[in-house]
């Protein structure tokens, strides 16, 4: 990015011109995320500084909103803090019962999307593999189709399953997926999938296909061979696909709100529920332990990526 | 055990392997042609076998409810499921026929029947559907109908209403006895028919839909300009800086995108807000007045804003990986045989960052396109845009086959434009952080 000896004044004003715009991208692009984390500290019910904050009170400053996420929805917030009262926030507080929510139904939509993704990734990056241009488009279909239509469809798919056997001249009665975890966590899984398949099989695009035949000539069987050789390879990938398709749940609201019951209320929908009807900064309090957790995730994704471009001898330039 | 991963390796070929035919053979004396074909299809089988378990996934949890929605569009029953009696009569006669003493018979029979069980109300909001205005006629004709309607039938149930003898009305029944319908894709682009049955435009108060498409593909072209004049100096600073730096500073373009969408777009709503953040240092810096405070939210400028910065990473991605590849050398070039620094630029540098540029704007539109809960939070009402229709249609006037027709127009759209992302750019490339 060095100017060349040969630049004129013009040029070089041009230059550092430059760089101050990218400056104000780079602000534009951070700044958000970085102004709710203070602003969660407030002690007063504003989405702005208070002069207090600005020079620095203590008494500005408080975590008053980070308590009412424990308190909001206990059936007694102000008795004494002892064992009964955490067996309280335990079971009753209602942000700890949309993270509980949200964790059951992302972990087990990333396991299924995660092993389906997976293997598939195996198949479509095997030369032989036959009509894979389309099926790849077809898998990666849920993460463009807009949200808003695969929820509207699911939403009359899952109150009603067995409806697309009528096509086909069946007419069997069964239940509803809609309002129980399965019907979420399927919803999920089928989201997160596409994340799944391009992050594998972009780790597989340099995979050195002689190595498993290496194995296999040293009289491994085709599982040992996967599990012993391959896996541990591709694993940085299928991590981060699993990353992905977790976060993907986890920030995922609109199909919730589509197919969801009461009990599936998760965090996003809580805090949809809560922007929409009286925004407090509670909701900041959130936004700042799920920016603490984007960043976990990331610092997490970037050391398996330099890892996996390490271990396949992918040397950045 | 070898044969396993390489079917080729079970192929051996015996030296001086030719029978008098002139044939190459195997080991195991099939000719050679054969066995490779053999073994090949067996390869394909099993990479097939490997995708067909998440095929399956996808094809249940995918394809089938987006048809089933497709189906939704179509075909509304409400009112032929309960209305069988008048419905047969529209089978039986053309349109145009004048309803005869067996069609008021038909009508008062069928009210009397679905006023008693309950789902009057269902058929009065299919015919309101397409007839605003009409679902209280229903309601009240099923309450005055429990008990019965004595003939003559005709006289009968046109003095519950004059308006049972309206022609449009029975023009929209006939078009309702048919559980198919195309009544809602024209609804949704704001048509309807009339009595004869002609296409014809909605009046104009009622016309919504098509402003909402033009809307929606307005605002994500201008969301797709504004990624693009803020992603390319971006992109390229990254792309030419030396890589330690380019690393650092590329976690403040991934930072965001692996934050949570509502954080992002709370964070939006707070700094925007009239009390807010962004207002506050304007006063303080004495830009606008303390009365003069921007509007910058719940309208069209707040959904650009927020989802500019939220579609900013897949513009700056594409273009990011296809500007690392560029030598700098040609630049060079050009500006050793006497080009200025802007028609380097423009002549050399811009056209070699196209592939980049277009796989990250249709990326950007795409996703725009269909955007959902950020114009929902901050666009107030002059921000909304098609798909937040489709969410009112779903949650709030409970017409699915009208949401689903909307949902249809508008995944025709994109999936067009899908097809044109993997004809330019291919699908194989997308590639995530």
């Amino acid at each position: 990015m060095a100017l060349p000896k040969y630049a004129s004044p013009l040029e070089k004003a041009w230059h550092y011109a430059y760089l101050v715009i990218c400056a104000a991208i780079f602000f534009f692009l951070i700044v958000p995320i970085v102004v709710v984390i203070p602003l969660s500290f407030n002690a007063e019910p504003y989405f702005t500084f208070t002069s207090k904050m600005l020079s620095f009170d203590p008494s500005g400053y408080s975590m008053r909103w980070y308590d009412s996420l424990l308190t909001f929805g206990m059936q007694q917030p102000d008795a004494p803090r002892g064992l009964s009262w955490w067996a309280d926030v335990w079971h009753n507080a209602k942000w700890v019962q949309a993270t509980k929510s949200s964790i059951i139904i992302g972990f087990f939509s990333t396991v299924v999307a995660t092993v389906l993704g997976t293997l598939a990734a195996l198949g479509l990056s095997r030369p032989e593999m036959p009509y894979r241009r389309i099926i790849m488009a077809m898998l990666i279909s849920p993460m463009i189709v807009p949200i808003i239509i695969t929820a509207t469809g699911m939403f009359f798919f899952y109150s009603n399953p067995c409806e697309p056997l009528t096509w086909i001249g069946l007419n069997p009665s069964c239940g509803k997926l809609a309002g129980t975890y399965l019907g979420v966590i399927l919803a999920h899984a089928t989201l997160g999938i596409p994340f799944v398949i391009i992050t594998v099989t972009a780790t597989l695009i340099g995979f050195d296909q002689s190595l498993a035949r290496a194995a296999a000539s040293l009289g491994a069987n085709p599982r040992t061979t996967f599990f012993r050789i391959i896996m541990p390879l591709i694993l940085p990938g299928v991590i981060s696909g699993a990353l992905f398709a977790f976060v993907t749940s986890f920030d995922e609201v609109v199909a919730v709100l589509f197919i969801a019951g009461p009990d599936q209320q998760t965090i996003p929908r809580q805090m949809w529920n809560g922007i929409r009807e009286q925004i407090s900064p509670a909701i900041l309090a959130v936004a700042t332990l799920l920016v603490i957790f984007s960043i976990a995730l990331l610092t997490t994704v970037e050391m398996l990526r330099r890892r996996s471009e390490r271990l396949r001898g992918i040397t950045p330039h | 055990m070898a044969n396993a991963l390489d079917p080729h390796a079970a192929i051996v070929i015996e030296a001086g392997g030719l029978d008098q035919g002139g044939t190459l053979k195997t080991a195991d004396g099939q000719p050679l042609t054969r066995a490779l074909a053999r073994s090949s299809r067996r390869a394909r089988r099993r990479a097939f076998l490997l995708v067909l378990p998440l095929l399956l996934f996808i094809l249940i949890t995918f394809v089938v409810p987006i048809g089933q929605m497709l189906q939704r569009s179509v075909k509304n029953d409400g009112f032929s499921a309960n209305m069988p009696q008048l419905s047969a009569w529209f089978h039986d006669h053309p349109r145009g026929t004048e309803p005869d003493d067996a069609a008021w018979a038909a009508l008062a029979a069928d009210l009397t029947a679905s006023a008693e069980a309950r789902n009057i109300g269902v058929v009065g909001t299919r015919i309101n559907y397409d007839m605003p205005g009409t679902r209280s006629l229903f309601t009240a004709a099923g309450r005055k109908a429990r008990g019965g309607i004595a003939p003559p039938y005709r006289d009968a149930i046109l003095a519950m209403d004059k308006k049972w003898g309206d022609p449009k009305l029975w023009a929209v029944m006939r078009e309702a006895a048919s559980p198919y319908t195309a009544n809602f894709y024209l609804a949704a682009i704001d048509r309807s028919r009339d009595e004869t049955g002609k296409i014809v435009q909605a009046p104009p108060e009622q016309r919504v839909y098509l402003m909402l498409f033009m809307r929606t593909f307005w605002l994500s072209l201008v969301i797709t300009c504004t990624t693009f004049l803020l992603g390319f100096p971006i992109a390229h600073l990254l792309a030419t800086l030396p890589m330690r730096k380019s690393n650092l500073l590329m976690i403040l373009v991934l930072l965001p995108f692996w934050t949570s969408l509502l954080v992002r777009t709370t964070a939006w709503m707070v700094l925007l807000q009239q009390q807010g953040v962004v207002n506050d240092v304007l006063v303080w810096l004495g830009i606008i007045s303390d009365s003069g405070r921007l509007q910058m939210i719940y309208n069209q400028t707040g959904t650009i804003i927020a989802m500019t910065h939220i579609l900013l990473p897949f513009m700056i991605l594409p273009l990011y990986s296809v500007m690392r590849t560029i030598n700098p050398s040609y630049v060079r070039a050009a500006r050793s045989l006497g080009a200025s620094s802007w028609t380097a630029f423009r002549r050399i540098y811009f056209p070699q960052t196209l592939p980049g540029l277009g796989a990250g704007a249709l990326l950007v539109f795409i996703l725009a396109v269909g955007y959902y809960i950020t114009p929902a939070l901050v666009g107030g009402s002059s921000g909304q845009l098609i798909s937040n229709m489709i969410a009112m249609h779903m949650t709030q006037t409970l017409n699915w086959s009208m949401a689903a027709a909307l949902a249809a127009l508008l995944l025709g759209g994109v999936l067009l434009l899908y097809w044109v992302y993997d004809r330019l750019v291919g699908i194989d490339n997308l590639k995530l952080g």
